[in-house]
């Protein structure tokens, strides 16, 4: 019989690794470390037995600042180099931590696939809608028209939205949180660990240095209230400053209206994050500050669906069940053999 | 067996047979059960498969023609032969496109079904080949309506048209086994395995084999048979064995003896794409094979593989090896043991897809940025494949390096028999991981050092999971010992350098480079991978003929053998054939400043042995 020690209790600082964290001073990239370090303590994992993997970028500099396992790898291909881990250690929990232009744009197709195979990973986005450090080039979140270093007249490019992508690629966990809005961050990050299958998080962060105030709609004290949703499962879509506003489906398109005036809380759309069918999901990663809706900021989809480390692990029980462990001698004279006197 | 005909039994000591025909004709069948049944009679055998990039070109053109060669022996041979001894045709685009490597006097067995003016035309023939009598001057021509013969063996089977058409591969397989004298069986138990759910098509092809063979047992005109003896090879256990299987099978053992799980990330690409599938299969030895979405992502979810503490492979072909790149390069500063396999074809780009070629070895020695280097290794033959990917996995675990590992289409390919090994002689490779460190609280307490080395250069394998050793690689720059993120500059050269004396010291634990021949003389043949064979072969026979030749063949390929230098010295020249424009060449030049020359051909062809010697008597002679 085994005895199952307590685990020793760690606190968010034991995380922290012994080098100096180097981003600019007041970069949001900060916020999410510091959320990150607190969640740790609570997911009743050893330390040895978490992983952070990121690919370039000033946010993927993230596990040298972890007291974890971890990698800093090549542009894009975190969600690759995870896979491989995971796939070959499903006993550990993997992060993968990538900004809008790593994992969008050079890694647009490993994130995808990563996602469709539903492996275990948790894949935090860092979106501050530029190239940080490659100096302020405008990158595939960035709105249309927005003038950087590369583009002197305006972007031509349309943006692309990290949660439609996610969604599309039917991600079984999508969230979104914002770097400032540090309570609703750190149970973002602990419902993403507690997910089992891919979980993707989007997290609004600002590049105070190339990028200042991109999402300033979404968290500037006087206005967050009406452009920003909170979603709850099984609860209606309700904002506002007053709580006096909500998302009704019109058709097939979602409309804000004004509670009260004949419409009431049953009349709006309730948030359900566990339908299978993804297009509520999709809906609502639609909704932008620029059409004028709220952005909603929670869970917008936790499904449970079989995961790719699981099942690539199960296919070796079975063919080890039906073939017996594999013996090399076996292997070597099955089939036509002739003897060499 | 009866014969209404006085036959005769001639004995040879090898013989070069050649089915070729539509990429649609069942020729690579023909050809394999041909091999495997030589194999079992105790021949020696080399192969030679060659088929179109297309899968299905246009029938009948000469694009789509596909072939397969097998050269068998009562001899120990290295190669599938320069000319051909028996020769079948399926249609005239196979005819056009083979008849040149037909020897003088040679046996040509033509299906004479597609020979009207449409297939003519299609393939570049202006008359018909086979009237007015030219052929049977240089070859001994059997000309038949395979189509029609085959048609009416499968009679009353119930088979469509089309059905019983595609049985026409097993009759002329049948025609072939008479002319050799080789059992059926095999692939009667063959037939019965693959088309046992199909019992009509079963019927049908054992129908087709056994009239082909019955042809050649009572037609007219075939009244000799062939007889190739034993061949008198190491005693031992045999089966056939492709490259690219070996390769598969090496990598099992390798992981099943140094307890591992052994993780393939791979993208398909021809002709890798069956060490993918070949492993796929072999799930209960804890094999992962995952399909990745491209070779990008195939060799990261590798390098990830490696960080996990497995044993981590991944294999491709030139393109692919180029987009691997920036991940190998990422694996050599990480410094984790892995290995990635290229299975070169031509190039470049996308090239002769189908085709052999040995033109990747300076990608895969320079082709990373930065001082990024890779020690490299290559088969020689297709059973060599099972023990030199084994060496590769030693280097890489020994040396925590990537390695690289080169075969190519033709060795891929083509198949020999192997010497089955006994489990208990195969190589064990040690793997050892760093355990927990003593727990402690203490501020000066020893810390982990992830890129502390040891007598080879090494740096610890510590495995995530592992209390107390939890730490941080990535691709910038290390500093030594801790392998904290170091910008400072005489580090940076400081690890370089380090990583290139790691590399480089290899050549302290591989052995030095034998020699075939006396270890002095007037010329050196220097080859490496798939030529192996056909210099081998060309060297004895320039030793039969009085001449002062030797041959060293590279597995190491960098680190080169310390001896190689003092080695070519000793001989007045040296002669690198290689199919490609010298890329061997190049580096031996400039890393020992010796004039070798070259010997170079691309045309997406193995050496022929003739071709060879020849360039050996005229080196010799200039
Ligand atoms: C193959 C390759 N191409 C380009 C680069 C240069 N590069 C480094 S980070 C980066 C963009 C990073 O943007 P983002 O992912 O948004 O991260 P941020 O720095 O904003 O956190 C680029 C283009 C690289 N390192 N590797
Ligand atoms: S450039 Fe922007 S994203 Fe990068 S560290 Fe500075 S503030 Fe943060």
């Amino acid at each position: 019989m085994s005895v199952d020690l307590p685990l020793p209790v760690l606190t968010p600082n034991d995380f922290a690794s012994d080098q100096d964290v180097r981003w600019c001073p007041g970069c949001g990239d900060y916020s999410i470390l510091a959320q990150m370090k607190k969640v740790m303590p609570t997911l009743g994992l050893p330390k040895e037995k978490i992983v952070f993997i990121s690919g370039i970028g000033c946010s993927s500099r993230f596990p040298y600042y972890m007291n974890t396992y971890g990698m800093h790898s090549i542009h894009g291909r975190a969600p690759a180099v995870a896979t491989g881990l995971k796939t070959c250690r499903p006993d550990l929990q993997v992060w993968v931590i990538t900004g809008d232009g790593d994992g969008l744009s050079i890694g647009g197709n490993h994130l995808m696939h990563a996602i469709r195979r539903n492996m275990d990973l948790n894949i935090v986005l860092f979106n501050n809608r530029i190239y940080g450090l490659t100096k302020g080039q405008y990158s595939p979140t960035s709105p249309a028209g927005k003038k950087t270093k590369s583009t002197p007249m305006g972007s031509i490019d349309n943006p692309l939205h990290p949660l439609s992508i996610a969604i599309g690629a039917e991600a079984t966990f999508v969230a979104r949180s914002i770097d400032t809005n540090i309570k609703h961050l750190a149970e973002t990050l602990k419902r993403a660990a507690d997910h089992r299958g891919t979980a993707f998080v989007e997290v609004y962060q600002n590049c105070n240095v190339f990028n200042d105030g991109a999402w300033n709609y979404a968290k500037d004290r006087n206005t967050k209230a009406d452009t920003t949703l909170e979603l709850e499962h099984g609860k209606p879509l309700i904002f506002g400053k007053d709580r006096d506003k909500g998302i009704r489906l019109n058709g097939l398109e979602p409309e804000v209206v004004q509670l009260g005036s004949g419409i009431a809380e049953d009349d709006l759309l309730f948030h359900d994050e566990r339908s299978h069918e993804p297009s509520l999901a999709y809906l609502l990663s639609r909704m932008r500050y620029e059409d004028g809706y709220p952005e909603p900021i929670g869970v917008f989809r936790a499904v449970e669906k079989p995961k790719y480390d699981d099942m690539i692990n199960d296919q070796i029980e079975e063919a080890t069940k039906a073939h017996g462990i594999g013996d090399l001698e076996k292997l070597f004279n099955a089939g036509e053999t002739w003897e060499v006197e | 067996m009866s014969t209404a005909i006085e036959k005769q039994v001639e004995n040879l000591d090898e013989a070069t047979v050649r089915f070729c025909g539509d990429s649609g004709d069942g020729m690579q069948l023909a050809g394999t059960q041909f091999t495997n049944t030589s194999a079992l009679a105790g021949n020696d055998v080399a192969t030679f498969p060659d088929f179109p990039a297309e899968i299905r070109a246009p029938r009948g053109t000469k694009a789509g023609v596909s072939g397969f060669q097998i050269h068998f022996s009562s001899q120990d041979i290295y190669t599938p032969g320069d000319t051909v001894d028996a020769l079948v045709a399926m249609n005239p685009a196979a005819l056009i496109t083979n008849l040149p490597d037909l020897r003088q006097g040679g046996i040509l067995i033509v299906n004479t079904d597609n020979f009207d003016k449409k297939g003519l035309e299609q393939a570049g023939y202006e008359s018909n080949p086979l009237e007015g009598g030219d052929l049977e001057e240089k070859f001994k021509v059997h000309q038949m309506d395979m189509t029609k013969l085959t048609r009416q063996a499968v009679d009353g089977l119930g088979l469509s048209v089309k059905e019983a058409d595609r049985c026409k591969n097993f009759f002329a397989m049948g025609l072939v086994f008479w002319l050799y004298d080789r059992s059926l069986e095999p692939t009667l138990r063959f037939i019965d395995a693959k088309f046992g759910k199909k019992p009509e098509i079963a019927q049908a092809n054992v129908a087709a084999l056994k009239a082909g063979y019955h042809y050649g047992d009572t037609v007219e005109g075939w009244n000799t048979q062939y007889l190739v003896a034993k061949a008198k090879l190491p005693a031992g256990k045999y089966r056939n064995m492709m490259g690219n299987q070996a390769l598969a099978w090496g990598l099992v053992a390798a992981a099943k003896l140094s307890h591992k799980r052994l993780f393939l990330g791979a993208y398909p690409i021809t002709p890798a794409s069956d060490i993918l599938h070949e492993l796929a299969k072999h799930k209960h030895f804890d094999v992962l094979t995952f399909q990745a979405e491209d070779e990008i992502a195939a060799v990261t979810s590798t390098i990830g593989a490696a960080f996990a503490g497995e044993m981590a492979v991944t294999a491709s072909s030139g393109p692919g090896i180029a987009l691997k790149g920036e991940g190998l390069g990422l694996a050599v500063i990480t410094e984790l043991p892995m290995i990635c396999i290229n299975v070169q074809r031509g190039g470049p780009s996308t090239g002769l897809p189908t085709k052999t070629e040995q033109s990747d070895l300076l990608q895969v020695m320079f082709g990373r940025n930065g001082e990024c280097p890779m020690p490299v290794i290559a088969a020689s033959s297709p059973s060599d494949c099972f023990d030199a990917i084994q060496e590769a996995w030693r280097i890489a675990v020994e040396y925590m390096t990537p390695v690289f590992f080169l075969t190519d289409g033709y060795i891929a390919n083509g198949s020999e028999p192997w010497r089955i090994p006994e489990v208990s002689d195969l190589p064990r490779v040690r793997v050892k991981h760093p355990e927990p460190m003593p727990d402690s609280n203490d501020e000066g307490a020893p810390k982990f050092m992830p890129y502390a080395r040891d007598e080879k250069l090494a740096r610890p394998w510590a495995v995530p999971g592992t209390p107390t050793l939890e730490h941080r690689i990535g691709g910038l720059e290390k500093q030594d010992l801790t392998g904290n993120v170091s910008y400072d500059p005489a580090n940076h050269e400081h690890m370089i350098k380090t990583r290139a004396a790691k590399v480089a010291g290899i050549a302290n634990g591989i052995p030095e480079q034998a020699v075939d021949g006396p270890d002095s003389g007037d010329l050196l043949v220097i080859s490496w991978g798939g030529p192996y064979g056909a210099c081998a072969t060309a060297v004895h026979r320039a030793q039969a003929m009085g001449h002062k030749v030797s041959h060293a063949h590279l597995r190491y390929l960098n680190p080169f053998p310390k001896n190689l230098g003092e080695l070519m010295g000793r001989f007045k020249k040296v002669l690198v054939p290689e199919i490609n424009c010298g890329q061997l060449r190049l580096l031996l030049r400039s890393e020992y400043l010796v004039d070798a020359i070259g010997f170079n051909k691309v045309q997406g062809k193995p050496f022929a042995v003739g071709e060879i010697v020849e360039k050996i008597e005229e080196v010799l002679a200039s």
